[in-house]
Order: C-alpha cells, then sequence, then structure tokens
C-alpha cells in the first residue's frame, strides 16, 4: 500500500509584486484507498496545492516536502510523477488541436506502461469507460477538449483517470460547472476507480455537494494556505452549516 | 503571350472617403494594378507592398530575367471526367481567372509558351495529381489553368518537387455549383526558388478549398488569390508550412468577396525552426459593396520552435457593405503553449514527446481539412520528418 506524505509545505508564485506566499506549512498524509476531501474559500491555496504536487511549473516549493513511499516527488519531473502513479484532475483541461482523445489516451497509456496497450482489449477498454461515463464514442476521434463542454471535460478527466490507473488521484474542483447528473456520473468513475485500483483521493472543492456521492474518510479545512482543522465526514456537515466564516474570524 | 491592361477602377468617394486633397496610392485591394505585360509594370525596387518582405535580390532573374517558356515536365493522372492538355497563349480560357498583379508574374504570363488545361466534367468526385519534378535551376516560366465545369467536383493537387526555379500562374476556375479542392504541394530541394500567383474565381453555388502546402525550398512565394463572383460561392483558403533555417516561405492571400451571399474561411497556420527560418503571410479579405450578406474569417497561427526565427503576419480586411452576416480575422504568434505540455506530461507523457504531439497537432489542423486519405498520410510523415530536425523537441 503506497503512502503519500506531505510535510510542512511551503509554495510560492512569482507576481508583478515579487513573489508571493501561498502554501504556508502544509502537512497531509494520504494512504491509497483513502479519500481525502480538502475544503476551503476560494484563494485559500487549494489549487495551488493540486498544481505543486503534480509539478506545474508555476509553483516553486519554498521548503517543505512532498513523498510517495519515500520517494522524493519535487525531485521527479511532471511525467516522472505521472508514471510514479500521481493523476490530477484538472478544474480547467486544455484544449489541443490536431490531437485525439483515441491518440492522447494512447499515447499516456503507453508512457506509463513502458509499452503499447494490446490493440483488442485496448480499444474495449476505452470504450468501457467513455461508454461508463456517458461519453459518445465520437468523442474518441475528436480533438482532445477541443469544443466540448465544461461537464464533457470533466467527465474526460475520469475517463483518463480509470483508464490509466494511478495509485493517487487529485481531484481539482472537479464538480464544479457539473449540474446533478453529471455530478453523479463522474462521482461514480472515482467510485469505481477506488474499488477497482485501491485508489487514494485528494479530492479538492469549495462546496459538500460532491461529498453525498463521494464520501470522505477524512476532511481538511483550508484556510490561508495551512489546513485549520481536520476531522472525518461529520466535519462536511458542519461546513455545510456554518460556512467558512468561523475561520476567517480566527485568523484574521 | 498577347498583353492586356485592366485600368484600376475608381470607388465613389463618398463610399470610401480619404482625406481632402490627399494623394492617396492604391487604398482598396481590388485598385491594385493589374497586367499581363511585364513592361507595364514598374521597375521592383524591394519596397513596395507586395515585395517589401521578399528577399527580391534574389528573385531578380525570375521578375525581370528572361525565362524558358517550355513545359515543365508534367505527369497528369488519368481519370474519366478529366481532361488535360497543352494549348498555346491565345487560348480563351487564359485569363479566365486573372490577370497578373505583380511584375514576375506578368513575367511568368507572358513567356510562357504552352499552358496546360485541366477540366473536370464529372459529377462523381475525382483526384487528379498534377506531377511536377522540377527538371533544373535554370528559370522557367509556366502557366495552368484548372477548370471544373458546372456541378463537377473533385480534388487536383499540384505535386512539387525536385529542383526548380520557377514563376508560374495557376488559374482555377470553379463554375456554377461546381465543388473543387486544388491543394498545391511545394517539396522541392534545398535549392528551389518558386514563386506562384494562383488566381481562382468561384460561380454560383460553387465551392473552392485551396490548400497551400510549403515544405521544401530555399524561396516559396505562393499568392493565392479568389474572386467570389456568384452568389453564394464559397471560398475555403488554406495554408501549411514549415520553415527550416534560412528558409523563406511567403503566402499572400486575397479573398473578394464580390457576390452576395457568398463565404469565406482563410486560416494559415505555420512552423519556423532554425536561425534565419522566415515566414511571410499576408491576407487581404475585401468584401465588395455588393458583397451583402457575406461570412468572412481569416487567421493566421504561427510556431515559433527556436532562436532566430522571423514570422510576418499582417491580416487585411476591407468591407465596403454594412450588411453582412460575419467578418473577423486573427494573428498569433508565439513558442508553446505550456499548458498544453502541462496537460500532456502530467498524464505521463514525456516532454519530447509531449512537444511533438502539440506541433504535429498544430499543423495537422490544416492536413485534416484536405479530405484525402492518401495525401494527408504522406503529409503528416513529412511533418514528421521536419519534427525530427528540431533539437528542441
Amino acid at each position: 500500500m503506497a503512502t503519500l506524505t506531505i510535510k510542512d509545505l511551503h509554495v510560492s508564485i512569482e507576481t508583478d509584486q515579487g513573489s508571493k506566499p501561498i502554501l504556508r506549512g502544509v502537512n497531509l498524509t494520504i494512504n491509497q484507498g483513502e479519500i481525502h476531501a480538502v475544503m476551503g474559500p476560494n484563494g485559500s491555496g487549494k489549487s495551488t496545492l493540486a498544481y505543486t504536487i503534480a509539478g506545474h511549473p508555476r509553483y516553486t516549493v519554498d521548503s517543505g516536502s512532498i513523498e510517495l513511499d519515500g520517494d522524493d516527488v519535487l525531485e521527479m519531473s511532471v511525467d516522472e510523477r505521472a508514471k510514479a502513479g500521481l493523476f490530477l484532475a484538472m478544474q480547467y483541461p486544455v484544449e489541443i488541436p490536431g490531437v485525439t482523445v483515441s491518440n492522447f489516451l494512447r499515447t499516456a497509456k503507453t508512457a506509463l506502461d513502458g509499452e503499447a496497450p494490446p490493440v483488442r482489449t485496448w480499444i474495449k477498454d476505452l470504450r468501457g469507460s467513455m461508454e461508463a461515463l456517458r461519453m459518445d464514442q465520437t468523442f474518441a476521434e475528436r480533438n482532445v477538449n477541443e469544443g466540448f463542454s465544461g461537464g464533457e471535460k470533466k467527465r474526460h478527466e475520469i475517463v483518463q483517470l480509470e483508464l490509466l490507473k494511478p495509485k493517487f488521484a487529485v481531484l481539482d474542483e472537479t464538480d464544479s460547472g457539473l449540474d446533478v447528473d453529471a455530478l453523479k456520473i463522474v462521482s461514480e468513475g472515482v467510485n469505481r476507480a477506488k474499488e477497482s485500483n485501491n485508489l487514494g483521493v485528494l479530492l479538492i472543492t469549495h462546496y459538500t455537494r460532491i461529498l453525498r456521492y463521494i464520501t470522505p474518510d477524512f476532511v481538511h479545512v483550508f484556510v490561508d494556505g495551512q489546513i485549520a482543522e481536520q476531522g472525518g465526514p461529520e466535519l462536511a456537515e458542519r461546513l455545510e452549516n456554518e460556512g467558512y466564516d468561523r475561520y476567517a474570524a480566527a485568523t484574521a | 503571350m498577347s498583353a492586356t491592361n485592366t485600368a484600376p477602377t475608381v470607388p465613389g468617394a463618398a463610399a470610401h472617403p480619404h482625406g481632402p486633397g490627399s494623394p492617396v496610392p492604391v487604398q482598396t485591394r481590388s485598385q491594385r494594378f493589374r497586367s499581363t505585360d511585364p513592361s507595364a509594370f514598374p521597375a521592383v525596387t524591394g519596397r513596395e507592398v507586395d515585395w517589401k518582405l521578399t528577399p527580391v535580390d534574389r528573385v531578380r532573374d525570375l521578375i525581370d530575367g528572361e525565362l524558358d517558356g517550355s513545359p515543365i515536365a508534367t505527369t497528369v493522372s488519368e481519370a474519366a471526367g478529366v481532361n488535360a492538355e497543352w494549348v498555346g497563349p491565345e487560348d480563351a480560357r487564359i485569363g479566365a481567372a486573372g490577370t497578373p498583379e505583380d511584375r514576375a508574374s506578368a513575367n511568368a504570363w507572358a513567356r510562357t509558351e504552352k499552358a496546360l488545361v485541366v477540366t473536370l466534367t464529372a459529377e462523381e468526385r475525382v483526384e487528379v495529381t498534377i506531377d511536377r519534378t522540377g527538371p533544373d535551376h535554370a528559370p522557367r516560366a509556366s502557366h495552368t489553368v484548372i477548370v471544373a465545369k458546372p456541378n463537377a467536383r473533385g480534388i487536383v493537387v499540384i505535386d512539387n518537387r525536385g529542383s526548380a526555379r520557377l514563376s508560374e500562374n495557376v488559374e482555377i476556375v470553379v463554375e456554377d455549383g461546381a465543388n473543387l479542392t486544388v491543394v498545391s504541394l511545394q517539396e522541392w530541394d534545398d535549392e528551389s526558388v518558386h514563386l506562384s500567383a494562383q488566381f481562382a474565381r468561384v460561380d454560383k453555388s460553387a465551392t473552392l478549398k485551396h490548400v497551400v502546402v510549403s515544405l521544401g525550398g530555399s524561396i516559396v512565394r505562393v499568392n493565392p488569390s479568389a474572386a467570389l463572383a456568384g452568389e453564394g460561392a464559397t471560398g475555403n483558403l488554406y495554408g501549411l508550412y514549415f520553415s527550416d533555417a534560412g528558409q523563406h516561405l511567403e503566402q499572400q492571400v486575397f479573398v473578394h468577396h464580390i457576390a452576395p451571399h457568398t463565404v469565406s474561411d482563410v486560416l494559415y497556420k505555420g512552423a519556423l525552426n532554425g536561425a534565419g527560418a522566415r515566414t511571410v503571410w499576408i491576407g487581404d479579405v475585401l468584401i465588395g459593396r455588393d458583397a451583402t450578406g457575406t461570412d468572412s474569417y481569416e487567421a493566421n497561427r504561427n510556431l515559433v520552435l527556436s532562436d532566430g526565427t522571423r514570422a510576418d503576419s499582417i491580416p487585411n480586411l476591407e468591407i465596403e457593405t454594412g450588411d453582412i452576416a460575419g467578418a473577423g480575422h486573427a494573428s498569433a504568434t508565439g513558442r508553446f503553449d505550456d499548458e498544453q505540455l502541462f496537460y500532456l506530461r502530467s498524464r505521463g507523457i514525456s516532454e519530447s514527446e509531449s512537444r511533438r504531439l502539440v506541433v504535429l497537432g498544430f499543423l495537422l489542423e490544416i492536413v485534416q481539412k484536405i479530405g484525402q486519405e492518401s495525401l494527408e498520410q504522406r503529409l503528416i510523415a513529412a511533418v514528421e520528418r521536419e519534427l525530427e530536425a528540431v533539437e528542441s523537441i
């Protein structure tokens, strides 16, 4: 069983006004098979945490560590992190003109496994996964995310999650912009990936809505670049009733 | 060939006001001087609007010099409903689609002894290849006329390979209801120089898809123009180019909406790699006074893969009627989209493979529009070969 360990993580971004600290000492340990919800108000640094784990060049790690079973994730390139078993479902998946979904997924699968997937099982897996996410088969021959609606982009992210079979997935506001039907479909996909691959999930969200469909084992409240409180699923219910105001008052 | 001049027509001053008394040179694209007689053009200085981005000194012989006007080695594939013949300069079909707008084009027009006329008549879609393997680097002239008769459908590929030093005119006539694709493919060798003026006339309810693919050659300048002359005509002008170190690839595109309810879409995409890689794109769209209800869009996108390159991109849009459905233009030149690279890499794809996918995808958008599987596959392979030479990929 793999473990993702984040210790005293400090991260900043470069702005026109100079370096701006975003994360101020984050500690978090996720075991495979666990679902951790990270909840917090806008601007609290939730997405920064997601992109830092994935290795986006915009974010500078000033101190602290991220380890996957003792291996230093921060030393890995973006694609090495994916190969180590990390996956980021993005809030705004980018469009890639001229690259079809089918070509993209096959290339990614080949890169992760070190060999091309067998043709017959691959096509079956791709079809099955798209069907489960209620994506029409024609999407396979469309260019990556090009002309996809917001909901289609999110479902495409979960298709990738199911096919690429990472150990840990960071879901960055995957629920935003989804209607309730799409939210259920996406949630089912995440639950399936957890059941079949013992996926560990870091579920980043502003709202408690998605937690009705994906039950977290742990809830962390993120405020001002730090975890302000943690607990079980009951903490999410409390947030639903009280909002984030009392944390804002505490830090003010 | 016989020479004819077309005096520029002057539009009503009220329709196109300038400052009082200002000595305005040619302002509207359609007013540009035209003649089949090279001596009717003033000497080219390299400061003219249509020459200032071209290395004029390196094509001087094609602009002013003697050109061999005998037919260049050409093979036209045979198909039912396709007729190919060589005709003399007095043939009535010559000049049906256009008149030279620059001196190199007029020089070729005047020197050509025989013109190739390819006529498509079949309503069943036909595929024609005009295979030209350039014989040598002696300066030559050529003239090609492609005619799609009413309701004919087909694709004509002008396949240029080998070595050449060529100034040419290509005329394309798409008659009522016809649907024609013309692909001008330049895969010349490294020394070749090619100036090509291409004129299209698109008649009522007819559709022209014109694709310029320039990959090989030292200097390649292809200037396509399309006159959307019949009501409901469509002109889709696409281009793909990949400029390596020291290579000059240029295209000056002109779409003239003459008739009402005409539609045009212009998209040129290019990549530049290596010191001295140079591209020029000038896109002119003119929506005439009678061209009501027209819809047009033109865009040029360049992807810069290394230092030391230069891409000029100049979109121009002139509208002489207020009653249009749409008109837009766009131009962008830049390096990789880092977010695209991050997205691919976050799925485990290596940096070099991600870059390759992004560039290939960027250019394949044009290839995907051609609509002939075998040619598309060949061009994908050709672009992949170009990418193999890019060090940063």
